[in-house]
C-alpha cells in the first residue's frame, strides 16, 4: 500500500498550478491560415492571379468573450527592389527631368487588407508600430547623401504610391477582409500580371478592442514554368548562344517571308 | 488573345503587337528603312520597358530588313560592296555611341539628349524631304528634264582621295565620305535606338549621288547588318532581347514588308519620297509637342537595373 508523501503532494500542486497559469496564458486566440495557393505560376497565358487567404481564429482554453468581434489584417509584401522616381519641371520651355529620388529597397507588391476602416481597428501609435497602412509603411529614399524615409506628405512618396497603385501593384484596401463567421475570414489578393517574381510574405495581424491579440505568417511564390522559365533561364545564362539563335530566328523568318511572298 | 512576355514581364495582345509589325515591316519595305524609330515608341507606348523595346526593335528589324533585302537582291537593286564599305564605319560610330550613351545615362539626362536628338534630326531631315521632293514633283509637272546623273552632279565630296569603284552603283567615288557617313549611322543608331536608315537614304542619294533604285537595298543591307550585331550585344550585354516579342513582331514585319516593298517600287521616288519625308516630320513633331505640352503626369519611376 503506498504512503502518502507530503513532498511529492506540495510538488504536484505546484505543477498543476504551474500548469494552470500556462493554460491561462494560453486561453487566447491563435489564428491559423492558409492560402489557395502556394505557387503561382506564369505561363504563357498568364494574365495576372488572386489568392484567396482563409483563415480561422481559434479560441484556446477561456479565451476571453469579445464584445466587438476580431478585426483582421493582412499584409501582402512582394520582393524588394529599388526604384528611381523622377520629376518633371519646366526648363526654358521644354519639360524636363530636374529632380528624381531613389526608393531603396521597397517592396515591388505591397498589399494592406482589412474587413474596416484601419482608425477603427485600432489607434493610431498601434497602427503605426504594426505598419498598417501606406502612410505607416517605411519607404526608404535616398536623397543625396542621406537615407530616410520622410513625412508621408513628401509629394515624391505621395507619386511613388500614386504610381504604384495606378499599376495595381500597391494596394490598400479597408473591406478586402470578409468574415464569413465570428472566427472565419477570408480575402483576395489580387495579383496584376507585372506582378515581379519571388517570394511573398503573408503576415496576417488579429486584432480585438483595439490592441493586436495574435500574428501569424505565410507565404507563397511566384515563378516562371514552362516556356516562360526557358526563355528567361537562357537569355540569362546562354546570353550570347540566345542572341544568335534570335539572329537565326529573324534571318529564318525574313527569308521565308520572301519565298513565301514570291511573286517573280 | 493575351499572351505572357517571358523577358518583357507583361501580357499583351498578340494581334495588336502583329498589327503594329504589320504597319511597321510595311513602312520599312516602302521606303528602305528599319523602321526603328516607329516602332520603338509604339512598344513604350503598350507598356514594354524602353530598355528591352530598343533591344528586342533591333531583332524586328534584322528579320525585317533581311527579307526586303532579299527581294532588293533579286532585283539586282542593292550595292553589296558599298554596304560593306558603310558598315566598316558604321562599326567604330556604334562603339563611340554606346560609349557615350554610357557617359550619358551617368550624367542622368538620356532621355532628354534622346528626345531632343528625334526632335532636331528628324524634323530637319522629314522637312529637307519634303522641300526636296515637292520641288522635283513640280519640276515632273512643269515637264522639266528629270534629273539625269552627269559628271558635273558630282559634289567636292567626290573628289577626295582612296577612290573605290562601286559597279552596281557606277559610282567611282572617295570612300572617306562612306565611311564617315557609315559612322554617322552606327553613332546615332547607338545613341537613339534606331537602325538609321531614313538617315541613310537620303545621305546616300544627295551627298554620295547613288542611283535611287540602289539606294533602298543598298540601306536594308547595311541595317540588317547593324541590327543582327546589335542583337547579339544587346543579349550579352543586357539579357533583354524578348524573343518571343521579336518573333510576333518579325511575322508581322516581314509580311508587311513585302507588301510595302511592292507598292514601293511601283511609286515615283519623288513620291515615296514626300511620304516618307511628312512621315519622318510627322514623328519628329510627336516627340517636340511632348517636350513642350505639359505632361499629364510630372512623376514618372523605373526600376534600377540589377535590383530585382
Amino acid at each position: 500500500m503506498r504512503r502518502f508523501r507530503p513532498l511529492a503532494g506540495a510538488v504536484s500542486a505546484v505543477w498543476l498550478l504551474l500548469l494552470m497559469m500556462l493554460s491561462v496564458a494560453a486561453a487566447k486566440e491563435r489564428l491559423v491560415v492558409s492560402l489557395s495557393n502556394q505557387r503561382v505560376s506564369i505561363n504563357s497565358v498568364f494574365s495576372g492571379a488572386t489568392l484567396v487567404l482563409f483563415g480561422a481564429i481559434e479560441r484556446e482554453g477561456a479565451a476571453p468573450k469579445r464584445r466587438f468581434g476580431y478585426d483582421i489584417v493582412a499584409i501582402v509584401t512582394g520582393p524588394r527592389q529599388s526604384l528611381l522616381t523622377l520629376r518633371k519641371d519646366r526648363v526654358i520651355g521644354i519639360w524636363v527631368n530636374v529632380e528624381s529620388r531613389t526608393f531603396l529597397d521597397v517592396p515591388s507588391y505591397l498589399a494592406i487588407l482589412a474587413n474596416r476602416p484601419f482608425n477603427q481597428i485600432a489607434k493610431p501609435a498601434v497602427l503605426h508600430k504594426l505598419k498598417v497602412g501606406f502612410d505607416k509603411t517605411i519607404l526608404t529614399q535616398r536623397i543625396g547623401p542621406d537615407f530616410a524615409d520622410v513625412v508621408h506628405k513628401d509629394s515624391f512618396r505621395q507619386a511613388f504610391l500614386r504610381l504604384q497603385g495606378e499599376r495595381k501593384l500597391y494596394l490598400e484596401s479597408e473591406n478586402a477582409v470578409t468574415f464569413l463567421a465570428p472566427t472565419l475570414f477570408r480575402a483576395s489578393v489580387p495579383l496584376p500580371a507585372e506582378a515581379l517574381v519571388g517570394s511573398y510574405a503573408v503576415e496576417v495581424l488579429l486584432f480585438a478592442e483595439g490592441e493586436m491579440i495574435a500574428r501569424t505568417t505565410s507565404a507563397f511564390e511566384i515563378s516562371k514554368v514552362g516556356f516562360e522559365r526557358f526563355v528567361v533561364v537562357a537569355a540569362q545564362d546562354y546570353g550570347l548562344l540566345y542572341g544568335i539563335v534570335a539572329v537565326m530566328m529573324a534571318l529564318t523568318t525574313g527569308w521565308l517571308a520572301s519565298i513565301v511572298f514570291r511573286r517573280d | 488573345m493575351e499572351i505572357y512576355l517571358p523577358i518583357a514581364d507583361l501580357p499583351v495582345n498578340v494581334f495588336l503587337v502583329f498589327a503594329m509589325g504589320l504597319a511597321v515591316g510595311f513602312i520599312s519595305g516602302m521606303f528602305g528603312i528599319g523602321g526603328g524609330f516607329l516602332m520603338t515608341p509604339l512598344l513604350i507606348f503598350i507598356g514594354v520597358s524602353p530598355a528591352v523595346s530598343v533591344a528586342t526593335v533591333a531583332t524586328h528589324i534584322a528579320a525585317s530588313s533581311f527579307s526586303g533585302a532579299l527581294l532588293y537582291w533579286r532585283r539586282r537593286a542593292l550595292d553589296l560592296a558599298l554596304a560593306l564599305m558603310l558598315l566598316v564605319g558604321g562599326i567604330v560610330g556604334t562603339a563611340l555611341g554606346v560609349w557615350l550613351f554610357t557617359l550619358l545615362r551617368s550624367i542622368g539626362q538620356l532621355d532628354l539628349v534622346i528626345a531632343l536628338a528625334y526632335v532636331i534630326l528628324l524634323c530637319s531631315v522629314g522637312s529637307a524631304m519634303i522641300v526636296e521632293s515637292v520641288r522635283a514633283i513640280l519640276r515632273r509637272r512643269r515637264g522639266e528634264i528629270q534629273d539625269v546623273r552627269r559628271p558635273g552632279s558630282h559634289t567636292w565630296v567626290h573628289g577626295l582621295p582612296i577612290k573605290v569603284r562601286f559597279k552596281q552603283s557606277r559610282l567611282y567615288i572617295s570612300v572617306i565620305p562612306v565611311w564617315v557617313i557609315g559612322f554617322a549611322m552606327g553613332f546615332l543608331g547607338a545613341i537613339m535606338g534606331i537602325g538609321g536608315g531614313f538617315i541613310l537614304v537620303p545621305l546616300l542619294i544627295y551627298v554620295l549621288r547613288v542611283p535611287t533604285n540602289v539606294v533602298i537595298g543598298t540601306s536594308l543591307v547595311l541595317t540588317l547588318m547593324t541590327m543582327a550585331t546589335a542583337t547579339v550585344l544587346h543579349a550579352v550585354t543586357n539579357h533583354l532581347v524578348d524573343a518571343l516579342l521579336a518573333l510576333i513582331l518579325m511575322l508581322g514585319g516581314v509580311t508587311g514588308a513585302q507588301f510595302g516593298a511592292q507598292a514601293g517600287q511601283r511609286m515615283h521616288s519623288e513620291r515615296l519620297r514626300l511620304l516618307l519625308g511628312l512621315l519622318i516630320f510627322a514623328v519628329g513633331l510627336r516627340f517636340a509637342i511632348n517636350l513642350f505640352v505639359t505632361p499629364a503626369d510630372l512623376y514618372s519611376f523605373r526600376i534600377l537595373e540589377g535590383q530585382q
